[in-house]
């Protein structure tokens, strides 16, 4: 008898120990599938998707140090309105990249140091007048990337004319290019970083790790996906403007506060992103693959992906109606940035809740001990 | 029948069982307590967290700050010298206080299987596990062969309650014919080895699952208890056990189980157990064989012990039948769901957020849960309707003492049960700031717009 009960015991110990359960296992190994291939849909998020949109930021930040340097060393109007177009056009190829925040980028801090908003211009100017920073602290997210760059080229002064004197003629005019010169090429520099982790080795990581655990592929980019969906987009652009989570609006703190006019096309772009990515749309492309649609589909589930559209919709009309320059918007009638709040929010519940269950993708809370209840 | 009761207090049985069981559980309460250590959940759970959900009525009960490291220390250390049955009785007292302080310091943890440790403590402070095989039998320099027939018992009865009522839960709609939540849990362990492409996405599968485990949670106490059906009752409950251990992150709990379930076998095994580890104690030179008596030891107070437990296992076999007086779906509201062995029954997930109002001014804002609660917490949260009002109460209170006026606390928030689709969960127009905890029904939980028939 006692045999038998230890040998039961012992082997008992022994699947125990070999099976994986804990967060910390590592995922299964690659290649199985059952019908819904989540490998291939890691494949696919990163050739079709990530890389490409990568890629795109890269490029457009190459195009973005070229125009710093044709600014740095003629500053003149003409050169001042070609660094804000690349800086514009790169902006919103950004609003298809910030969502990633795997690998490198959530490593680096990527997000963080292109665009946190609002800028602190006190940090700025005081950056600027002491000639010394190390712009990788991360006391100094709000003083580079895209919003920095915001101010720099459309705040520090209030006409064009005097934008321009300001790198020119000004006392401390060096210390400003030299500034505005750091902050595009630490820019530059960040995605490079990014972009080369994925060409080396990287993208192997992630598509092999396509099991449910916390640390699998799927998992992270799903909870980042989500995150920004709630972060980025909603409580960002929309709510923490228009007043949702204070007292009153600060339509101060809209993105591209300084530039003014923008704010609703990277508010739409942004939203353009999320619903690609949720469609599976390659980067700049109609074509589609396997995508968080596609899975909710297989799951018969596609009630869920459908009100997500439909959310997703709503929200994108919400922002036609409004003003292209958010902070004018809130202040005028801010009852339409709240509508648009309001339709993402429903989305939010959507996919925090309804798609997060459908998936079984838990949260990231560092906690594992569960009986169900 | 008084006689029979009376011959049955009487009736003795032998004592290597319960030594046995006493070892083992010192050794999984000490294992346990430095396998939470060790994952730094003291900090993460207890120490760092600005805030935390009590139980009603306990709301004294709060983290000891770093001192709840020492509060651990004192826990493990009493799991110890129960082990070792050094003692016995001063330290089954301070580990069952100990332990059950840390689980009332934060319902956010709750689980049933916690629940069932601090229970099971409770029980084992009147029994005399010390009397056979334990240091304490040495200083006194005699064991006691034997021990009183209920003190034995009333662990196998508190195992067959564990069981039988995860059982009877177990029988509803839900579970039986949707086979929820297992259909939605089986297909996520895709990346199981082998099994996870292939028959955990089976529907047949899942339905076989939910009423084995159905029929296992019933029939398993009585299989114990049975001479003729122990062996294969074990083997169940080996497999039952290390299968959920493989597929859910259920801790330490499949092992406790397991390890418990050893009680139910004759002294024979025990007494191999306890001969095998006197060969160790005695190779290692610290074994002395000391007088050994063949009277049983007769717990201190035994008719006080026996009337208490007797009371104790009434109120625990009441006790999970309480929903029956709240109205509404269990499930759904979950008034009554605690503290009755309802485990592995529900997948729910919520989203709750809270909205500020100056009742006098009509300025309004929405909280950002994560200023104040971990993501752990806020999920538990966002499900749970006594979470949900503490948790007003405590913003109310932060936000008045900030120096806000005329505060209202209004919840919104959407859950999803069992696959259904996430519907609103809190009535958005009742001022939470003025509702207050108590045993009465909720009444600002929104319907469940469905049934689930069933226990």
């Amino acid at each position: 008898m006692i045999k038998k009960v230890i040998s039961i015991v012992v082997l008992a110990l022994i699947i125990v120990s070999c099976s994986s359960s804990d967060s910390d296992s590592p995922d299964a190994p690659s290649g199985t599938s059952d019908n819904f291939d989540r490998q291939a849909m890691l494949v696919y998020w990163a050739d079709a998707i990530i890389m490409p949109v990568l890629d795109d930021v890269n490029s457009e930040l190459e195009a973005l140090v070229q125009a710093k340097d044709a600014f740095v060393s003629t500053p003149n109007q003409a050169n001042l309105e070609g660094l804000r177009t690349a800086w514009l056009s790169a902006y919103k190829v950004w609003q298809y990249a910030e969502m990633f925040n795997v690998g490198k980028a959530d490593e680096i801090g990527y997000y963080k140091q292109m665009n946190i908003y609002p800028t602190n211009i006190i940090l700025i100017e005081s950056n600027i007048s002491n000639g010394s920073y190390d712009l990788g602290n991360s006391g100094n997210n709000a003083a580079v990337g895209f919003p920095a760059l915001d101010y720099l080229l459309f705040g520090v002064a209030t006409t064009d004319a005097d934008i321009v004197a300001i790198y020119s003629t000004s006392v401390n005019a060096s210390n400003y290019t030299t500034y505005l010169s750091d902050v595009v090429n630490k820019m530059k520099m960040l995605t490079e970083t990014v972009v080369a982790s994925w060409n080396s080795g990287y993208r192997a990581d992630y598509v092999n790790r396509s099991g449910n655990s916390q640390t699998s592929a799927v998992n992270e980019t799903v909870n980042d996906f989500v995150n920004y969906y709630e972060r980025g987009l909603r409580s960002a652009k929309f709510g923490i403007p228009a007043g949702v989570f204070s007292n009153n609006p600060l339509p101060e703190k809209v993105e591209g506060y300084y530039s003014k006019v923008y704010s609703k096309e990277l508010a739409t772009e942004a939203l353009a992103a999320v619903e690609a990515f949720f469609i599976g749309n390659a980067y700049n492309s109609t074509t589609t693959g396997p995508s968080l649609k596609a899975y909710l589909e297989y799951l018969n589930k596609s009630d869920i992906s459908s009100s997500v559209l439909t959310q997703f919709g709503q929200a994108q009309n919400g922002i036609q109606v409004l003003n292209p320059n958010f902070n004018q918007q809130i202040q005028n009638d801010n009852s339409k940035m709240t509508l648009v709040y309001d339709a993402l929010q429903i989305g939010v519940v959507l996919l925090k809740v309804d798609m997060l269950q459908a998936f079984q993708i838990q949260l990231d809370q560092g906690y594992v001990d569960n009986d169900g209840d | 029948m008084t006689a029979k009761l009376k011959t049955y207090f009487k009736s003795q049985t032998n004592a290597a069982p319960l030594a046995v069981f006493r070892m083992l559980f010192g050794i999984m309460m000490l294992y346990s307590i430095v396998r939470f250590w060790y994952h730094g959940w003291i900090n993460t759970l207890y120490i760092e967290p600005k805030f935390h959900f009590s139980y009603y009525g306990f709301e004294w009960i709060q983290p000891l700050g770093i001192y709840t490291n020492l509060l651990f220390s004192v826990a493990g250390l009493s799991a110890l010298f129960v082990a070792i049955g050094y003692k016995y009785r001063f330290a089954i007292v301070v580990f069952f206080l100990s332990f059950t302080y840390i689980e009332l310091m934060d319902k956010t943890t709750y689980l049933n299987h916690y629940y069932f440790i601090s229970v099971l403590s409770f029980v084992m402070i009147f029994l005399p596990a010390n009397a056979f095989f334990s240091v304490d039998a040495y200083t006194r320099k005699i064991a006691f062969q034997s021990v009183p027939k209920w003190t034995i018992d009333s662990v196998k009865l508190l195992l067959a309650m564990v069981y039988f009522y995860a059982g009877l839960a177990k029988i509803n709609s839900d579970w039986l014919f949707k086979a929820m939540p297992l259909k939605i849990w089986l297909p996520s362990k895709y990346d199981m080895p082998i099994l996870g492409t292939h028959i955990m996405q089976e529907e047949w599968f899942h339905f076989a699952m939910s009423w084995s485990g159905m029929l296992y949670d019933l029939c398993i106490p009585f299989l114990l208890l049975y001479r003729k059906t122990r062996g294969f009752a074990f083997l169940l409950v080996v497999v039952f056990h290390v299968f959920t251990r493989v597929l859910f992150p259920i801790g330490m709990f499949p092992f406790i189980m397991i390890v418990s379930t050893l009680i139910f076998f004759d002294a024979g095994l025990h007494l191999k157990i306890i001969a095998i580890l006197k060969r160790l104690l005695k190779a290692m030179g610290v074994f002395k064989p000391i007088e050994v008596t063949s009277h049983p030891m007769i717990p201190k107070f035994q008719r006080f012990s026996a009337a208490i437990l007797t009371l104790f296992f009434a109120f625990q076999l009441l006790l999970p039948f309480r929903y029956v007086v709240y109205p509404g779906e269990l499930f759904w509201t979950e008034e009554g769901y605690r503290f009755s062995w309802r485990v592995m029954l529900m997948e729910k997930m919520g989203y709750t957020t809270f909205k500020i109002v100056d009742k006098v001014s009509g300025e309004a804002f929405i909280v950002n849960n994560s200023d104040f609660l971990t993501v752990f917490q806020e999920k538990e949260m966002s499900t749970q309707p006594d979470f949900i009002l503490e948790y007003a109460h405590f913003l109310g209170d932060h936000f008045a003492a900030q120096g806000h006026k005329n505060i209202q606390v209004f919840a919104e928030s959407y859950v999803a049960l069992n696959g259904r689709r996430s519907q609103p969960f809190i009535d958005k127009t009742v001022d939470l700031y003025q509702e207050q905890e108590s045993f009465k029904p909720k009444t600002w939980i929104l319907p469940f717009n469905d049934e689930i028939k069933g226990l």
